[in-house]
């Protein structure tokens, strides 16, 4: 049985804002089942009782000094930007519907 | 004078510290190298020849004022396109971010620069690091120096065909599953993936956080070791960098190559031996075991039974973390954005760019993770394999109590043609079987030469205890007293 299907790919695509094609779609479905039913063999450990590892350093919060320090420019943080305006980053419309 | 392209990374700083020859010839001949051999290699995406040269004579300046020089000052390094460098475009071989020019410096390039060393350029890899051939590079493939037709290796295939081809004897590469290891293996280079936590994140664009890990590609160990001193310690802006020293890791390269190894104790890991890798590869690695015996080593067997789930552990642990790293290239901040014409909203704009800028492994990684996170498949798939994650770990603690290092093949095959893996993705993925373990305990490892199989490199991996980067400096820099740096046949188009 496979693990996913076309539609779940479709829905993931989605999801992660790729606009996939149809083409694609069955590729993906087919790679992305053979690669789920390999991973998914991390389900055969019993580890009920074993804590998770996010990280193999230990995390704790370390706070800098209150001390003001050079950082980017205005105008250098804009300089990648595809589209920038009056010193700000410009986004196609947000909402849908007319304004 | 001789060919400056062949001189290891130390011989040039002692050259050049001495006035032997000056940083701007060693630089020169390294471009003209590069302009000869790199057409048929294309290990890198960007040269930076003005820069370099004018990074070189002030080398060769602050040499004349009389100015004391680093061990490296004046030697030229190519770095992986996924390191931020300022106004030098960093693409992470995508097309979402074809000419950007990051507007600071990675943490490791600016100590790079500090040090005197000199950026040649911006090597090649697989998209945003998600590949083990190269050919996953929006930009085509870099081709290995030992054999034309086939990979390089992957992710870092660029820096590692770079120093391979002599065209910088010095590279950085990025290790999150093995990217600098399995490329140093496949052409016959060293690669070295520092403990995580031990070299800085910071200005390393990211693919799995919990992983990345940037460290030296060079020819010999000892090159490894001044780089990796160079590139290490403490850095207040990556959150996850040790607040600690860095281990005594070129004294250790030195003591090694005294070649050695008596009281140090070797393990293999039972569960590897029956493991796929290629005849050939089995064969070398046994023979550079028997080497290290002969050097004083003892050699046991250990058990790390749940290394046999490491693979299907990182393959939801990276791409989870991917699929949330690379939501920030939403067509707004930096890169590409397409199909905004006033018809579409910002969302669809996103979708656009992405379909558009991302490859296919990206893509498919992407939507592993968002798979592996989403509710309902969580606890199954991402929570499980952090709690694999935690055995993997405990396995490697029990293993080092036993002994001081562990060694395994790099990867289970030499160089293959391209085209042979790209079809099924997870044949790709087994490339990283060996490597993968040590990115998920976080400790060190390095790829050293073992000789070849049919014609082809093999590498020997050496993995070592958090923070004890300097005992497989050690064990490989015996090794190498044995097993000498591989040279390539000579590529057409140059004297050599």
């Amino acid at each position: 049985m496979a693990a996913i299907s076309r539609e779940e790919v479709a829905h993931l695509a989605r999801l992660a804002r790729l606009a996939v094609n149809e083409t694609e779609l069955d590729t993906f479905a087919g790679q992305l089942d053979v690669i789920l039913q390999a991973v998914a063999r991390v389900g055969e450990v019993a580890a009920a009782d074993i804590p998770p590892t996010s990280h193999s350093v230990p995390l704790t919060n370390i706070l800098r000094d209150d001390v003001v320090k050079p950082g980017l420019t205005r105008d250098e943080a804009l300089s990648g930007a595809p589209d920038a305006a009056d010193g700000r980053f410009r986004v196609p419309r947000i909402l849908d519907e007319e304004a | 004078m001789s060919d400056v392209t062949r001189a290891t990374a130390a011989e040039l700083g002692r050259m050049i510290g001495a006035g032997e020859v000056s940083a701007e010839e060693v630089t020169r001949a390294h471009l003209d190298r590069i302009a000869a051999v790199d057409g048929q290699v294309h290990a890198f995406l960007h040269v930076d020849a003005e820069g370099a040269i004018a990074a070189a004579r002030a080398v060769d300046s602050a040499r004349a004022r009389g100015e004391k020089l680093g061990p490296l000052a004046g030697v030229p390094i190519a770095i992986k396109d996924v390191i931020a460098t300022k106004g030098v475009p960093t693409t992470c071989a995508s097309k979402i971010l074809e000419g950007w020019r990051p507007p600071y410096d990675a943490t490791i390039m600016e100590r790079i620069n500090a040090a005197g060393m000199v950026m040649l350029g911006k090597t090649n890899m697989d998209e945003f690091a998600m590949g083990s051939s190269t050919e996953y590079s929006a930009y085509g493939p870099t081709r290995n120096p030992w054999d034309l037709g086939r990979i390089p290796g992957g992710s870092g295939g660029g820096s590692a065909a770079a120093v391979a081809a002599y065209e910088a004897p010095l590279a950085i590469g990025t290790d999150t599953g093995g990217s600098i290891r399995q490329p140093g293996a496949v052409t016959g280079t060293v690669g070295s993936k520092p403990t995580y936590g031990g070299t800085s994140r910071y200005g390393l664009v990211a693919f799995s956080s919990s992983l990345d890990t940037p460290g030296p590609v060079t020819r010999t160990v000892l090159d490894a070791a001044l780089l990796h001193e160079v590139i290490g310690g403490h850095d207040p802006r990556d959150s996850t960098s040790i607040p600690a020293p860095l281990p005594a890791i070129v004294e250790a390269a030195r003591l090694g190559a005294t070649g050695d190894l008596s009281g140090v104790r070797i393990g293999l890991v039972r569960e590897f031996a029956g493991e796929g890798a290629e005849p050939g590869v089995a064969a070398a690695v046994r023979e550079a075991i028997e080497a290290l015996v002969k050097l004083g080593a003892e050699v046991v067997e250990v058990s790390c039974p749940h290394f046999e789930y490491a693979l299907p552990a990182y393959y939801l642990i990276a791409p989870s973390e991917a699929s949330s790293n690379l939501a920030r290239f939403d067509a707004v901040r930096y890169g590409l954005r397409v199909g905004d014409d006033g018809q579409h909203s910002l969302e669809e704009v996103m979708s656009l760019t992405r379909e558009a800028g991302f490859g296919p492994e990206v893509k498919r990684r992407i939507m592993l993770g968002t798979y592996a996170l989403s509710s309902g498949y969580y606890e199954a798939y991402y929570g499980q394999a952090q709690k694999v994650r935690t055995l993997i770990t405990n396995d490697f603690k029990a293993a080092f109590e036993q002994v001081d290092v562990l060694v395994s093949p790099t990867t289970p095959f030499v160089a293959f043609p391209f085209g042979s893996r790209t079809s099924d993705p997870y044949q790709m993925y087994l490339a990283d079987l060996y490597t993968i373990p040590t990115n998920l305990y976080g400790g060190p490892a390095i790829s050293v030469p073992a000789g070849l199989s049919e014609g082809l490199p093999v590498g020997l991996q050496i993995m070592a205890p958090t923070m004890a980067d300097d005992r497989m400096y050690r064990v490989a820099a015996a090794l190498e007293t044995v097993i000498p740096p591989l040279t390539p046949p000579a590529l057409s188009g140059s004297n050599s």
